[in-house]
């Protein structure tokens, strides 16, 4: 019987050693623990191979997934929040407008660009989540309103790619004011009878969703986005009930009436051409 | 003693009341001089007091419980008031009120967001939170006096937006964003009053106009300084610090162009004279919207589009 009784030791690593290997080659999805490697990551447009999960990324990324290689030109680039209110938490926000900056190479939470979607120009404004939680000033107020002029003046499409929490406390109530702001400029681009798409991805809540987002001609999320107004633990504590199951992810939202698609990001592109082609052409 | 009574009103309250209760003694003592004296301490300590409220303070009495809401306003400003209900869609929205109405002589269009004075009252008024029913209800008002060229005035005092799951299965951020939208370019004249809270994206769902009016002691924002100072403080100790920060009230805003005109309160705030309150804000509201109606209707829309397309400060 002894030929399967064990005679060496079993194969162990140490769990300070396993931590060095590869560090930052591996990909761990939050949702299924899927482990992948960057390339095939990257490769699958920041996707979960096994379960399709919808990593959080940013405005780079997407210009990538979305305009024909090399067409894109960012413009606006530099424009800069003013700190009128010299308002203070627990940090200044002119130097957490300073840090942040530093950290990502970010201005704000959004960037215009121009490009082609499969030859068709447009113009993209692109948000982004990791410039303080992608929350809306009066520099996005600003860009979005010169991203539409310049809609306007190249008779383009124009598309918003949200992600954010909502309006910029530091700002108060000019960050509120922000919201009149872009739904204004959109409604300039309507009567132009120039298509605005809105596409909206994890998370798009508050002010943003109050507005721009909200507003598309066509209306697309990506798949298992958090969408809604107030955010889902506010409205937990606020009513003291359990969420339904799926509460303000894209297909509920879809499912009740607020957006025309979700769309798989590895379609977007294309999406976003068909329609194009169809409003416009 | 009145429980409504504001830690900072009350030396002012305890005042007030001794002299009521020595004019009881007046006709058989002589102590007319007395009176005199305290009535002169009285209204020193009370100028002296709102001279120098705090920005939190200010946030108290916007919400004190005997503050005069809309109705009491469209009753007082207004005649032959006729309300309207429902949005066509779902139902009536019990959080705001609206109608035709006539200020003087003028007819308009008046809309505005309703709490309650008791618990019962509040629960039907779900505190003056509106559903997206409640916007579209407003919305549908709106387009009503456009299409018969009448003006608008809304009154605005919500602690915000209801946060509901129902609320949110019906769409509450597209509500609001079609308000906003469909008021930048409203093709009638608009006048913003805000009579007591201000709160976020929930008030600011009928608050684009040509003009927008605050009462002294309101506050306006995108956040209320509870709910800022637990996420940005991490703590709801910090509402006072949230207040400041947030710069929240009518001299701030005028400051900065989100408001266009303060109107002043009776002594002691709105809560202390109803109909003296509501004097002044007809007035004013007659006032500006006699100005609008010499705007020639063509250009009044692009005026409130650059209005608030110059609102914030950026750089490059």
């Amino acid at each position: 019987m002894a030929w399967f009784k064990r005679t060496k030791e079993n194969i162990t690593t140490d769990s300070q050693d396993k931590k060095d290997i590869g560090e930052g080659m591996w990909i761990k999805c939050p949702n299924c623990g899927e482990m992948m490697h960057k390339t095939q990551w990257e490769n699958n447009l920041f996707v979960c191979i096994k379960c399709d999960h919808h990593f959080r990324i940013g405005s780079k990324e997407y210009f990538d997934i979305v305009f024909d290689k090399g067409t894109f030109k960012e413009f606006d680039k530099k424009v800069t929040s003013v700190d009128v209110l010299e308002f203070a938490d627990t940090k200044k926000y002119s130097d957490r407008i300073v840090e942040t900056t530093k950290k990502t190479g970010l201005y704000d939470c959004i960037r215009n660009g121009t490009g082609k979607i499969f030859e068709i120009p447009a113009v993209v404004s692109c948000m982004d989540f990791t410039f303080i939680g992608g929350s809306m000033g009066a520099v996005l107020g600003e860009k979005i309103a010169r991203a539409v002029n310049k809609a306007v003046k190249t008779k383009s499409p124009y598309i918003i790619i949200s992600k954010s929490g909502g309006a910029r406390m530091q700002e108060a109530a000019i960050a509120l004011m922000q919201l009149a702001k872009t739904s204004a400029m959109l409604a300039k681009l309507a009567e132009y009878k120039l298509p605005y798409i809105s596409v909206i991805t994890d998370p798009t809540t508050g002010g943003s969703s109050a507005s721009f987002s909200m507003l598309g001609d066509v209306n697309i999320a990506e798949p298992e986005a958090l969408i809604g107004f107030a955010g889902p633990r506010v409205i937990k504590q606020a009513t003291g009930k359990d969420l339904p199951p799926g509460f303000q992810r894209s297909d509920f939202v879809l499912e009740h009436g607020f957006l025309d698609l979700v769309v798989h990001r590895k379609d977007l592109k294309e999406k976003l051409f068909y329609l194009i082609k169809f409003m416009k052409d | 003693m009145n429980r409504n009574v504001l830690e900072f009103e009350r030396p002012i309250m305890e005042l007030e009341q001794k002299i009521e209760e020595m004019r009881k003694y007046a006709d058989s003592l002589d102590i007319s001089n007395e009176i005199n004296k305290l009535e002169k301490k009285v209204n020193e300590l009370r100028s002296s007091v709102y001279k120098n409220l705090t920005r939190w303070q200010i946030v108290q009495i916007a919400r004190h419980p005997e503050r005069p809401y809309s109705l009491d306003y469209i009753y007082l400003m207004t005649n032959n008031f006729i309300e309207m209900h429902g949005d066509r869609n779902f139902k009536d929205d019990k959080a705001v009120v609206g109608g035709f109405a006539y200020l003087d002589e003028k007819p308009v269009m008046i809309i505005g967001q309703q709490k309650g004075r008791d618990t019962k009252s509040n629960i039907y008024r779900n505190f003056g939170m509106m559903n997206p029913d409640g916007y579209r209800k407003a919305l549908r008002l709106m387009k009503l006096a456009e299409k018969f060229n009448r003006p608008v005035i809304t009154l605005i005092d919500t602690p915000g937006a209801n946060p509901g799951i129902d609320a949110e299965e019906r769409g509450q951020a597209e509500a609001i964003a079609r308000n906003i939208q469909e008021m930048t370019r409203l093709k009638v004249p608009i006048i913003v009053c805000i009579i007591g809270e201000g709160a976020s994206g929930g008030a600011f769902g009928i608050g684009v106009g040509d003009k927008v009016l605050m009462l002294e002691y309101c506050w306006y924002s995108v956040i209320s300084p509870e709910s800022c100072s637990s996420i940005l403080f991490r703590s709801w100790e910090y509402k006072e610090q949230a207040a400041e920060a947030l710069k929240l009230t009518a001299p701030d805003l005028i400051e900065h162009k989100i408001i266009d005109r303060i109107i002043e309160e009776p002594e002691g705030g709105a809560h202390r004279n109803h109909k003296e309150a509501a004097a002044s804000l007809k007035q004013a509201i007659l006032e500006e919207l006699k100005s609008l109606e010499k705007i020639d209707p063509d250009k009044f829309l692009d005026l409130r589009i650059k209005k608030y397309g110059s609102m914030g400060y950026w750089e490059g």
